[in-house]
């Protein structure tokens, strides 16, 4: 262990490390502005939709128990149906996004890989 | 001798095997900590789940709901859909731009020292009140299992002593490892006692929710009644009831990205994309785990019922009682071990979140202005730690005792990550204006509101009859000045609030600059550590 004195914050050497100027002009360009337009289309309405779904369970089911208790297939009601169903809202829509992820990723590595080429240059 | 015992021994034996094999791998820091970020995504998947899926979860919600009915069905479903939170919003950032713990991807852009120290104190609290009360089950639990052979405080030493050798001498890679068989017992454990309380109704849907509906015990006035366990309202009567699920759903829905414990799992593997997809493989295992709920726990309520399970140990002994009675002792046997093994496995993993955090935010960061001044030097702190952290806790439990009310220190360990960690993890990633100030203010007040909320709560305050004595009694004798057992519904807006208004009068023209670092890095997982051995 020849490093006596090792800086173990977030600059270590074997870290990407870049100017000022550098990340501003990564943040400001065109690719990087696409990566963002794309996750937030996807992100931003999932959310709001799980968030919306989820919070309508306790919501019905606290204001509104006679109607939740509506008897829907033999004795199995619409609150326990609706609960379940939020298992599979759930798994869902984490299946959309790991589809919906594979083009972040495409879009990140042509950012990074750009980023990282102009680095070997200098 | 008891078939519990010895299958706790083996479970032991399997897991200090572990402790010695990756003890010899935990050299280094990105080794101890982070297993070398080389955990597969499957393997961090699963060791996720069993990190969340304590003995709160297969003990009490199966008791919840024997009791309750369809009211503790929710929790199992809050439990899940939490996940989506941690999918969509925070596992990618984090394990993109940060290293160990969740202060790391804060002290970018802030100020490090004084955003560190909050943040690390949040950590140690979160993960601390999570571990007592998982001592204080524990505790309980092997005395239930093993009246004859172990006392209580024996139980919570004997857990404190394994859970800081998984630590001190094998890490986190160890600490993935027991997890991950834990989590694969239990799923075991759990799909055996589905297949046969199905089994029990001859595989026919309608006559198990037939027994659902028409549940019979006797009241707390000794009448006998007869309930539908599928109708809402056993648990959550009004006039507060509705608000405290609603409060509860927010603390499960925006705590569980914030629990250090969960958090630190993300940096074991080797990159974003594998965080990605272990926390879909955490989903699959979580979400099969808790939709099985609805047959240990109807389960237990149909063919065990409330009456035996009360006068037999009480609601936590639900599923163990079931698998009694489904199978005898042998099966007894299995489903105490699983239980016992799930606390075991999740005390691990609090201890090395809380170790994590007090050696590299704290002591490393903090008191020492990020200088290891020699190398190992902050494997060394954390496992130090381990002891302290582990001594503590054991002392605590001892001294609560095995009747201590303790669940709603789940609840607080769940608003604080909510209502503290969560907010300024997503303004920092987020916002552009945050700062220090806020970082600070945020973490304090949400650190605060949800403690103060807590102790003026249900929970703690309330007028007990004279039969009620000791450990068991509620802290304050009045009449509660909050009226939710859950703070979440106030505590997290004020977390935001404190952090939005700490950020808005006060100017840091740095962290405003360097956002567009952290937006970069974050989001494209640019210069993001890399697996290896050191």
């Amino acid at each position: 262990m020849a490093e006596a004195l090792r800086r173990i914050d977030t600059s270590q050497e074997e870290r990407y490390e870049a100017s000022q100027s550098t990340w501003d002009k990564i943040a400001e360009s065109q690719d990087f502005k696409d990566l963002m337009a794309t996750k937030r289309i996807f992100i931003v309405p999932a959310f709001l939709f799980f968030v919306v779904y989820y919070f309508a369970l306790p919501v019905l089911v606290g204001y509104a128990p006679q109607f939740m208790s509506t008897k829907v297939i033999g004795e199995v009601n619409l609150a326990y149906l609706f609960a379940l169903s939020q298992f599979f809202v759930a798994w869902l829509i984490a299946g959309l996004y790991v589809k919906a992820a594979n083009n972040f990723d495409r879009l990140a590595k042509d950012i990074v890989g750009k980023a990282e080429n102009s680095k070997g240059g200098k | 001798m008891n078939i519990s015992l010895v299958m706790f021994l083996l479970f032991i034996a399997i897991t200090l095997g572990i402790t010695y094999w990756a003890s010899k791998r935990s050299a280094g820091t990105s080794a101890y900590f982070a297993a070398s970020r080389q955990i597969k995504g499957w393997q961090n998947g699963i060791a996720v789940a069993g990190d969340y899926m304590s003995a709160a979860s297969f003990l009490g919600i199966a008791g919840i709901i024997a009791f309750q009915g369809y009211d503790g069905f929710l929790f199992s479903v809050g439990w899940l859909v939490a996940y989506l939170t941690v999918l969509l919003v925070i596992a990618e950032p984090l394990r993109n731009a940060g290293k160990y713990t969740m202060a790391d991807v804060l002290a970018y852009r802030l100020k490090p020292r004084p955003v560190r120290a909050m943040a690390s104190l949040s950590t140690l609290t979160v993960s601390t009140f999570y571990m007592i009360a998982q001592m204080v089950g524990a505790g309980a639990l092997v005395k239930l299992l093993l009246g004859g052979y172990v006392t209580y405080n024996k139980a919570v030493i004997g857990v404190g002593i394994l859970m800081i050798v998984y630590v001190v001498f094998g890490g986190m890679l160890a600490t993935t490892w027991v997890q991950i068989i834990k989590a694969i017992l239990l799923m075991a454990g759990t799909i055996l006692l589905s297949i046969l309380v199905m089994a029990h109704f001859h595989f026919s849907f309608s006559d198990f929710f037939g027994a659902v509906a028409h549940v019979s015990y006797h009241d707390a006035k000794g009448q006998e009644v007869v309930k539908d366990f599928l109708q809402p309202g056993l648990r959550y009567k009004p006039p507060y009831g509705p608000l405290d699920l609603i409060s509860l759903g927010l603390a499960l829905i925006f705590g569980t990205a914030g629990l250090p414990h969960i958090l630190v799992r993300f940096y074991t593997v080797p990159d974003a994309k594998t965080a990605r997809h272990s926390v879909v493989w955490a989903m699959v295992l979580i979400g099969s785990f808790y939709i099985m709920t609805t047959f240990l726990g109807f389960g237990a309520a149909t063919i065990v019922g409330p009456d035996f399970i009360k006068t037999h140990g009480g609601t936590n002994m639900s599923a163990p009682l079931l698998a009694n009675a489904l199978a005898g002792s042998v099966f007894f046997a299995f489903i105490s071990a699983i239980a016992f093994a799930t606390i075991l496995a999740v005390v691990a993993g609090l201890t090395i979140s809380a170790t994590t955090s007090f050696s590299h935010d704290f002591w490393t960061n903090v008191i020492h202005n990020g200088v290891e001044r020699r190398p190992g030097e902050e494997v060394l702190v954390a496992r130090i730690s381990a002891f302290v952290v582990g001594a503590v806790a054991m002392a605590i439990a001892i001294l609560l005792g095995p009747t201590a009310n303790v669940a709603f220190l789940v609840a607080l360990a769940f608003a604080v990550a909510a209502s503290a960690n969560l907010p300024v993890i997503v303004l920092s990633i987020f916002w552009r204006r945050f700062n220090t100030a806020g970082a600070v203010s945020g973490l304090a007040v949400g650190l605060l509101a949800s403690i103060g909320l807590i102790l003026v709560s249900p929970s703690l305050m309330a007028i007990d009859p004279p039969t009620v004595t000791g450990a068991a009694r509620h802290l304050i004798q009045a009449k509660a000045w909050f009226p939710l057992e859950n703070p979440g519904i106030l505590s997290i807006p004020l977390g935001f609030i404190g952090a939005i208004v700490g950020t808005l009068v006060s100017h840091e023209p740095t962290s405003q600059h360097k956002f567009n670092e952290l937006l970069v890095r974050s989001n494209t997982g640019l210069g993001a550590e890399r697996a290896g051995a050191h």
